[in-house]
């Protein structure tokens, strides 16, 4: 507790993403109601009239499609960053090791994958795939990558040029042993925070493409689609919007201050 | 590298700042005072026509803009869907069905000045029915061999077969009276010899029409100066703009579930009319396992109406059992032929060899009625243990090359909105592969007479056929969802034909 009181930003990061993770996997043993299920009847009920969070105009109960929504959101987000993380991680380290024209090609490889908005990457994605989960997560990953490159090329540069690495190569010890023994655990702190920011970025991006129909297909409730759908209901049903809007925002925010925290937390100078 | 950032604001944010701005504007719209009688009209529409001449593109949209404000047929519908006399005075049909003489209108003249005879009308229907032609309807034209024209005032069409509907077909905006000097920039400029002329097309915003003071029928002219047609696709925006008063009227108010925010409005009205937009889950009858009939049926069966339409489209609209509507000539209400029951839909599989389940891939336009429809019956499916999955298809483009012209699906959806269109079962190709003789027995016969009573009888029979065939899932006809000013008289309450005809509307002191 006075560990949450020095580091509010910790604190709050941890709370919300905590909340988030263990709703997301609640979802997929118990909701309050089958997420898909329809009862066209009792279309859009007021949150506490029907259910905690009210009905959609479907009937569906809009609390159990927040919940199964938050594990699509989050399960899509985290394999984006996963495999976004590893192949930037991976270029980056290895341009570190080889210098020269290598890391010239990931450097600008990297610009090239920055100048394309990711939401148009994956709407020519999903012109080639088909719309679908698959093609949101390479979405997602592809703009993830460069990030990772970049951060981890500039840090296992400055880790290349110490001592003790130097130590090691005139030891005569491979590249790849100095890279995994050396250069990957000293910028693991600076990766995981910047995986924790960019799962935040990746679950806004994940619900901005089902927003568009390019994300998870019907009938798997998703964020994005839940707004999409509410759209035009915003006069006679304003919670089929602002609670999965909320749920947006809070995630995002959390995943934000998770990382703000956690950098605070492993680099005190930087703060 | 370190902060995180958010270069992509989201579009559904941009979205939401608009649609605020928008209810914030109607407060002040709403102050504005009554000036004296208006003598022009804004009218909205969720779609922009992609040309202005009916008679080469098939969006309904251009005949919403143009027909019988701009172009005139030989003949027209008039707001009960009745054939009447246009452009031709009278007609004289010979007993065998072959030849048609129509007695054409003298003194009318098109809006550049050119006089129509017969010219002009044998041009215009050339043009429809050439080797050449482009014209969405062309088939309407088949019938015809030649076209005689003894003197200017008379124009005689000599048929290969009786052909009972040509009358209406003639009134159909594809078979608008176009001139000879105009017809090729009719796209971009339409000239036509209506009570309206045009007067400019801004793209993506509007296109605006003024009164024609020369216009051949001085009881008929148009009691409106100008009217002007404002495009515009998202719900939340029209509705915003109906309230602020920049638009006069919606006569198709794309949101259900928005109308009931009209209600006890002090300005506007809501009038729920008629339409022939006929919502049909549409199959590849060639394709496993939709081959076999009973498989269609099955899914029929596993359809509740009632609640698809209170779902999808806040319970406007009236099921239908086959691809008619209720104010079709000779409907009969054959929803009953194949009423919702999941336990015999159940059953109905299993004899067909899917006892234990089928799966395939419906792909559903974007719009909002075709996706709420998909999810519904996609619900519906699985309580008899069918996957459908959702498959969105942007529509028009790539739903017309891969569904309409390429037949590549398993289950479609789409509202089809021509009127009297059953024949398209009878079509080869059409994108359903159906296929079916007897059928298209029946639909022969229709044209062996043009006796509306018979021909009722016949599309009775047609109905029947393609109820019990099930060749498409048939679910509702969406009624028309008009909404405008309660001073502005006139407008067409029910649509028997895609249209927005301006002619006899006014706004009352």
């Amino acid at each position: 507790m006075r560990a949450g009181l020095r580091r509010p930003i910790l604190a709050a990061g941890l709370l919300l993403t905590a909340g988030l993770v263990s709703l997301a996997v609640l979802s997929l043993f118990w909701t309050p109601r089958p997420p898909g299920q329809m009862q066209i009847a009792m279309r859009l009920k007021p949150p506490f009239e029907q259910g905690l969070l009210g009905t959609d105009q479907f009937g569906r109960d809009v609390a159990s499609m927040l919940m199964s929504g938050a594990w699509n959101s989050l399960s899509t987000a985290m394999a984006a960053v996963a495999l976004g993380a590893s192949l930037g991680c991976a270029l980056g380290l290895g341009a570190a090791v080889w210098r020269g024209w290598a890391q010239a090609l990931v450097l600008r490889g990297c610009d090239i994958v920055f100048a394309v908005p990711p939401i148009l990457s994956a709407m020519m994605l999903a012109a080639f795939l088909g719309p679908g989960r698959g093609t949101a997560i390479i979405a997602i990953a592809t703009f993830m990558v460069p990030v990772f490159a970049r951060l981890t090329l500039g840090g296992a540069r400055q880790i290349w040029s110490r001592p003790y690495v130097e130590a090691a190569i005139g030891m005569g010890r491979p590249p790849w042993r100095i890279t995994f023994l050396h250069v990957l655990p000293n910028i693991a702190d600076q990766i995981i925070v910047q995986a924790t920011i960019q799962l935040g970025l990746a679950i806004l991006t994940e619900a901005g493409l089902s927003f568009l129909g390019l994300g998870m297909a019907p009938p798997a409730p998703t964020w994005g689609r839940m707004l999409a759908d509410a759209q035009t209901f915003l006069g006679p049903a304003p919670w089929l919007a602002i609670l999965p809007g909320l749920a947006i925002l809070l995630s995002v925010l959390g995943f934000s201050l998770l990382g703000d925290g956690l950098r605070d937390l492993l680099d005190p100078r930087a703060s | 590298m370190r902060r995180s950032f958010f270069p992509h604001a989201p579009a559904f944010l941009h979205r939401f700042l608009l649609s605020a701005a928008l209810v914030a504007g109607t407060a002040f719209a709403a102050v504005q005072a009554e000036a004296a009688p208006k003598t022009s009209v804004t009218i909205g529409m969720s779609v922009e026509p992609t040309g202005l001449d009916p008679t080469i593109a098939a969006p309904v949209a251009i005949g919403q803009v143009t027909w019988q404000n701009i172009f005139e047929g030989l003949t027209t519908v008039d707001r009960t869907g009745k054939v009447q006399p246009q452009l031709a005075e009278s007609w004289e049909i010979s007993p065998d069905g072959l030849t048609y003489t129509f007695k054409l209108r003298s003194g009318v003249t098109f809006h550049d000045g050119e006089v129509f005879d017969s010219s002009v009308a044998r041009f215009a229907i050339e043009r429809a029915r050439g080797e050449t032609s482009v014209n969405p309807q062309k088939r309407y034209f088949q019938t015809i061999t030649s076209i005689e024209t003894p003197d200017p005032q008379t124009l005689v069409l000599k048929l290969s077969k009786p052909t009972g509907s040509l009358l209406y077909w003639l009134a159909w905006p594809s078979s608008s009276i176009v001139g000879t000097r105009s017809a090729e920039n009719n796209k971009t400029t339409p000239v036509g010899t209506g009570p309206f002329r045009f007067v400019s097309w801004a793209k993506g915003d509007r296109v605006e029409l003024a009164r024609n003071p020369d216009y051949w029928n001085k009881q008929g002219a148009a009691r409106l100066e100008r009217a002007v047609f404002r495009f515009m696709s998202e719900p939340q925006a029209q509705a915003a703009a109906l309230q602020a008063g920049d638009i006069d009227a919606f006569p198709e108010f794309a949101a259900p579930e928005l109308m009931q925010s009209f209600e006890g409005h002090e300005r506007l009205v809501t009038v729920i009319g008629n339409t022939e937009l006929k919502v049909v889950a549409g199959m590849n009858n060639a394709r496993k396992p939709f081959d076999d009939k009973r498989v269609r049926q099955a899914l029929m069966m596993a359809i509740d109406r009632n609640t698809l339409i209170e779902g999808a489209w806040s319970g406007f609209g009236t099921p239908i059992g086959s691809h008619y509507t209720p104010n079709d000539p000779g409907y009969v209400d054959l929803t009953g032929t194949y009423p919702y029951d999941p336990e015999k839909a159940k059953a109905l599989l299993a004899e067909a060899g899917y006892g234990n389940g089928l799966a395939f891939t419906i792909k559903a336009p974007q719009m909002a009625y075709a996706q709420r429809s998909s999810q519904i019956m996609q619900a519906m499916f699985a309580e008899i243990g069918v996957t459908m999955n959702i498959e969105t298809t942007e529509f028009p483009a790539k739903w017309v090359s891969d569904v309409f012209k390429g037949a590549d699906y398993e289950m479609t959806i789409v509202a089809h909105a021509e009127p009297m269109d059953i024949d398209i079962y009878a079509r080869d190709p059409y994108y359903f592969n159906y296929g079916n003789p007897d059928f298209n027995a029946v639909l022969d016969k229709v044209q062996l007479t043009s006796d509306a009573a018979e021909q009722a009888v016949h599309y009775g029979e047609a109905q029947k056929i393609l109820a019990g065939d099930v060749p498409a899932l048939y679910l509702f006809v969406m009624p028309k969802l008009g909404v405008w000013d309660r001073k502005l008289k006139g407008l067409w309450e029910n649509e028997p034909i895609p249209s927005n005809v301006l002619t006899e509307v006014y706004w009352e002191e």
